[in-house]
């Protein structure tokens, strides 16, 4: 691979004197000359040098540069995984996959309402067929229907305190997607967005990859439970300035993944006063309101903009929301995500570029039903989050009775689980070693926050919603009887020992996995 | 060591030297120079030390030219010039969207891309849909002919789905219904089920002439991302793909929109019946050159939209050794494979790489249902690929346009049922020729005639004998007749970037045969105007 770089490197630097040359020089003359010599070493370098990847050097800087650091460690874990995954009969020694942001809790109820509603899955509005409608249709403006159901649904999740008007929201192929249109949007080529961290490792890929934008993070510590502080927000903005990138935005997640957490009003108005005295976008990525199980509730920053009166300022404008049913509804094989926006260029913009990532007719009609009915919605919301809360307290329970801490949340398909006190010293290589430890031996394959950024060691994203209650059981056991023997063995350290002074570096491998993915990963967000 | 592979080598000093005079030279120092690193133990020193010095003087060179690049992204308009109003359009919204810089500070990408589109074939789109014909509803209304949808088999599709769709949604092979098929995260790429039953629709459909690897196959939501996802992964910024003339209009928005890639057509003649010719692609790729374009590929459709003819076999090996020769990709976009109703065979660029030992991984095809299985709303496109890496970034690129679950659950039960799939395609063809037919026949009683064709929804109409001034605005002026006054909208070869004026693309397949009747009507009435007025 590096090599192939290097070859492409120097045929590249030969195509270009080429053009120079032949630019300024006409025939055989001294600079001719010169230049030939040069590039005839260089070719012969060239051939030196390369024995394979030829072939690479003709794709895209993006189509190569994306194949590199596969072998990053943190996908060790979800090969491993993939080689060996737990099934309750066929392999209960397998590794459990905690690693994926699912929620299997409620399939039940849709499974039912379908049971009930056969005539939407077969393309029937009151016993006629309407699949000529469908099959034809393929309006990026999306199915009148299925907006109009969706921001209902939206409203809803908020507790009706917010409405959302149709016309300013775009349908794309999942959030990954509403976010990327958001980017392509938003930012030039080389300019940066503000992420708080711990952040999702997946923004990596989604929001530069083929935007070329940056991402420059604002830093949160357990200090105050990961809170977005103006601090912290000017530090970042100072820092992009350094780095000498122009800042668009702030992006954040709310509820906030990893964390579980929701952000609070008084963050919100933060945010929104840092917004408006930048001159900055704001894009708040919602995709987690609908799994938000207890108090304090969830507050849209819609909300916040509606009570400080913003809906005739200019702030109202550049704030943008991502929203999807992959969480909020479990139906993440469904690719369904939505940009909403008061801006109405943003909202022109992403209609058209969202052909490039439709959602198929076939699944907004069916959609369009399952949402507009209101009595399934309605129970829907509730029942899933009590399942929710259920499942998160048993998580909690299992893992304080192992002597593990987790941040206290109140949203989303995971918890933020503090095991500080197990690393061998308070350093990424030692959480490393622990992941590992975890993954090969206790058989649990869950991410180490050194892969959404955080800051501080010993911190890890646990799933707990893609499973049985009695996978999560063995799962907590499974990981009870490692503390016990860690502890046993004399591994752990102090607590309170002398904080690393430079905890701020963050290990080499997590910066090359800004460029990294690997094949068989699924996509989860 | 050297020898093996000059062929690489060669082309690169063939397009340094188009004369070949300066490739010998080059020769000629390269053998003797060869001799000296490779004899002694100066290898290192003797490659390393020039190379060295090259790159710094290349670094240094590099300096220098930057302000050039920087005012490139207007430089590739204007090097179109002579061409549409879209390339031109776009190009004007792009530089006063730099201009000024006002309180809503979205990028220059959104802002060009949110401007409304005055390609001719967009504004004909949105009048039809403000005003759409309709027999009983609307006869005033205008008729479409612009967008090439086939409603002709609806009524095969929906006894199947009666007969099927029970099972076919939910549940695998009519088992229980459970939605932990559908509901969870499944690979970007498309289900693995699906793939099999895509590779084995497509062979159907190319009358079984290739077999398709499903391993190659990356899928992705229409045929639309799947060309972007393909631009993205073969050409960087500031990169061009040749692109022969006339073709379908939204090629420029789905490769350049975001990946600042460039198009440069090449122009094909009604005497070829516009047939690429390696000249002209070659004259192309040299004037690209020239400008400091670097060329990663030549797209192609085929068969042909907006003519509706076959690459014959000959002008496919052709294109491949063009590509080999200058070390560039080809893609293919073959969505129009299955709508066939000629009698001339139609060869798929795999079906070449079947027979022939050759370099397989610079062809890339593009493949759909939205055309051959008239199922646009359904969101199914695919990339299909020899070239490994390709497939894995392609792999990588799908997160942002997959294609839902439920509807992949449902097309692998239609597709794979061979029996109806044969039916379809028999029955598909059958009728697009009746209608074909139909239509020609009525255009050439008008003194209409039209390119000749064998495949595709449409049909490519000389109407230069109508137009008041044989040029681009003539050609506009008739179009905006046929909009307004025989309220039919049909495509301007310029907004196809038709170099001949007086083309025009027009899909019949959207029509009854009634509704033909009324086109022909319609088109009389402005074409004995404009015979008078002339």
């Amino acid at each position: 691979m590096e090599r192939g770089l290097k070859v492409k490197d120097v045929a590249d630097i030969f195509q270009q004197g080429s053009i120079w040359a032949r630019e300024r020089v006409e025939g055989p003359s001294l600079a001719w000359t010169l230049w030939v010599t040069l590039a005839t070493f260089s070719q012969i370098c060239c051939r030196l040098v390369a024995d394979t990847p030829i072939k690479m050097r003709h794709l895209s800087t993006k189509a190569t540069f994306n194949s590199h650091g596969q072998d990053s460690s943190y996908f060790l874990g979800w090969e491993e995984y993939e080689k060996n995954p737990y099934d309750e009969v066929q392999n209960p020694k397998g590794i459990i996959q905690m690693g994926l942001a699912e929620n299997q809790l409620s399939f039940d109820l849709l499974e039912s309402w379908l049971e009930k509603n056969p005539e939407p899955a077969g393309f029937k509005r009151d016993g006629k067929s309407i699949f000529r409608e469908l099959a034809l249709f393929q309006d990026y403006h999306g199915l009148p229907a299925f907006k109009r159901a969706l921001v209902e649904f939206m409203a809803e999740i908020r507790g009706n305190r917010v409405s959302f008007d149709p016309n300013h929201m775009v349908l794309t192929a999942g959030a990954t997607s509403a976010n990327e249109t958001l980017m392509f949007c938003l930012a030039e080529p080389g300019e940066a967005f503000l992420l708080p961290t711990p952040y999702y490792p997946g923004f990596d890929r989604d929001l530069k990859w083929r935007t070329e934008a940056e991402i420059v993070p604002i830093h949160c510590t357990s200090s105050n439970d990961f809170q977005i502080t103006e601090t912290a927000l000017e530090a970042a903005y100072h820092e992009a300035q350094q780095r000498n990138l122009r800042v668009k935005g702030v992006l954040v997640t709310n509820p906030s993944n990893p964390l579980g957490t929701t952000l609070s009003r008084s963050e919100l108005n933060l945010l929104i006063s840092f917004i408006t005295t930048k001159g900055i976008h704001l894009i708040s990525d919602e995709i987690y309101s609908g799994t938000v199980f207890s108090s304090p509730g969830f507050v849209s920053v819609m909300e916040v903009l509606k009570d400080r009166n913003c809906d005739k300022s200019e702030v109202w404008n550049r704030v943008h929301i991502v929203c999807s049913l992959s969480k909020d509804l479990g139906l993440p094989g469904f690719r369904v995500g939505a940009i909403y926006s008061n801006d109405d260029m943003v909202v022109a913009a992403s209609t058209k570029m969202s052909s490039f990532g439709l959602v198929s007719s076939q699944t907004q009609y069916l959609l369009s039903a399952l949402l507009s009915d209101k009595k399934f919605t309605k129970n829907y919301i509730s029942e899933n989050q009590k399942r929710l809360k259920k499942r998160q307290n048993m998580l909690v329970m299992g893992l304080e009775r192992a002597g593990i801490s987790c941040l206290k949340s109140n949203a989303g398909l995971f918890c933020w689980v503090n095991m500080r006190h197990l690393l061998r010293s308070d350093s990424f290589e030692a959480e490393m070693e622990l992941w590992k430890k975890i993954v090969y031996d206790v058989r649990l394959n869950i991410s180490p926050g050194s892969s959404c950024h955080c800051t501080e060691p010993g911190w890890f994203r646990v799933c707990f919603a893609n499973m049985t209650e009695e996978t999560l059981d063995l799962a907590i056991q499974r990981l009870k009887d490692f503390v016990v023997e860690h502890t046993a063995n004399g591994h752990s350290k102090s607590n309170n020992s002398s904080k690393n002074s430079n905890r701020k570096l963050l290990p080499k491998w997590v910066l090359r996995l800004s460029s990294s993915d690997r094949d068989h990963k699924p996509d989860e967000r | 060591m050297t020898r093996p592979r000059p062929r690489t080598h060669e082309s690169e000093s063939e397009t340094r030297n188009p004369t070949g005079g300066g490739g010998a030279t080059a020769m000629r120092l390269i053998v003797p120079l060869q001799g000296v690193v490779q004899g002694r133990g100066g290898l290192i020193l003797g490659s390393l030390i020039p190379c060295a010095l090259f790159y710094f003087f290349q670094l240094y060179l590099k300096r220098h030219r930057s302000p050039k690049p920087g005012s490139n992204p207007t430089s590739p308009s204007q090097s179109s010039s002579n061409l549409s109003d879209l390339q031109r359009s776009s190009s004007r919204s792009n530089l006063s969207s730099r201009g000024s810089i006002g309180p809503v500070q979205v990028s220059s990408r959104a802002s060009s891309i949110a401007k409304p589109n005055d390609s001719p074939y967009y504004i004909g789109l949105d009048r039809v849909s403000g005003d759409p014909y309709d027999r009983l509803d609307n006869p005033n209304g205008i008729i479409q002919l612009g967008l090439s949808e086939n409603r002709l088999c609806f009524d095969l599709i929906e006894k199947w789905l009666s007969e099927n769709t029970k099972d076919s949604v939910m549940g695998r092979d009519g088992g229980d219904l459970s939605i932990s098929g559908i509901a969870p995260y499944q690979p970007s790429d498309g289900l693995m089920e699906f793939k099999v039953a895509m590779a084995d629709f497509m062979s159907q459909v190319m009358g079984r002439a290739v077999s398709f690897d499903p391993s190659q196959m990356v899928l992705t939501a229409g045929a639309t991302p799947a060309l972007e996802i393909l631009c993205f992964c073969l050409a960087d910024p500031g990169n061009a793909f040749l692109v022969p003339t006339p073709y379908y209009p939204g090629f420029d928005r789905d490769m350049r929109w975001r990946t600042g890639v460039d198009l440069i057509p090449v122009h094909c003649r009604s005497t070829d019946n516009f047939i690429i010719s390696i000249t002209a692609l070659d004259q192309a790729f040299n004037q690209a050159r020239k400008r400091g374009i670097k060329v990663r590929g030549i797209l192609i459709s085929n068969p042909s939209n907006p003519v509706g003819n076959l690459l014959p076999r000959e002008t496919l090996y052709n294109l491949l050794d063009f590509a080999r020769e200058k070390n560039i990709h080809i893609v293919s976009d073959e969505i129009f494979a299955g709508s066939m109703y000629g009698s001339e065979e139609f060869v798929s660029m795999a079906e070449i790489l079947d027979m022939e030992d050759i370099d397989k991984n610079r062809i890339h095809i593009v493949y759909g249902l939205s055309k051959d299985l008239a199922l646009p709303g359904f969101r199914v496109g695919v990339i299909y690929s020899f070239n490994e890496s390709v497939l894995i970034a392609a792999k990588k690129l799908t997160r942002f346009s997959s294609i839902s679950a439920p509807t992949q659950r449902l097309l692998i039960s239609m597709v794979s049922d061979t029996r109806f799939i044969q039916e379809y395609i028999e029955t598909n063809k059958k009728r697009i020729r009746e209608m074909h037919d139909l239509f020609v026949e009525g255009l050439k009683q008008l003194g209409i005639k039209c390119a000749q064709s064998c495949a595709g929804l449409y049909c490519w109409a000389d109407m230069s004998g109508l137009i008041s001034s044989y040029s681009e605005k003539g050609e506009l002026e008739l179009w905006d007749k046929l909009l307004n006054i025989a309220k039919i909208n049909v495509t301007p070869g310029s907004a196809c970037h038709c170099i001949e004026p007086g083309w025009f693309r027009c899909c019949f397949t959207t029509l009854s045969q009634e509704d033909v009747v009324i086109v022909i009507e319609r088109i009389r009435k402005v074409a004995e105007t404009c015979k008078i007025s002339s």
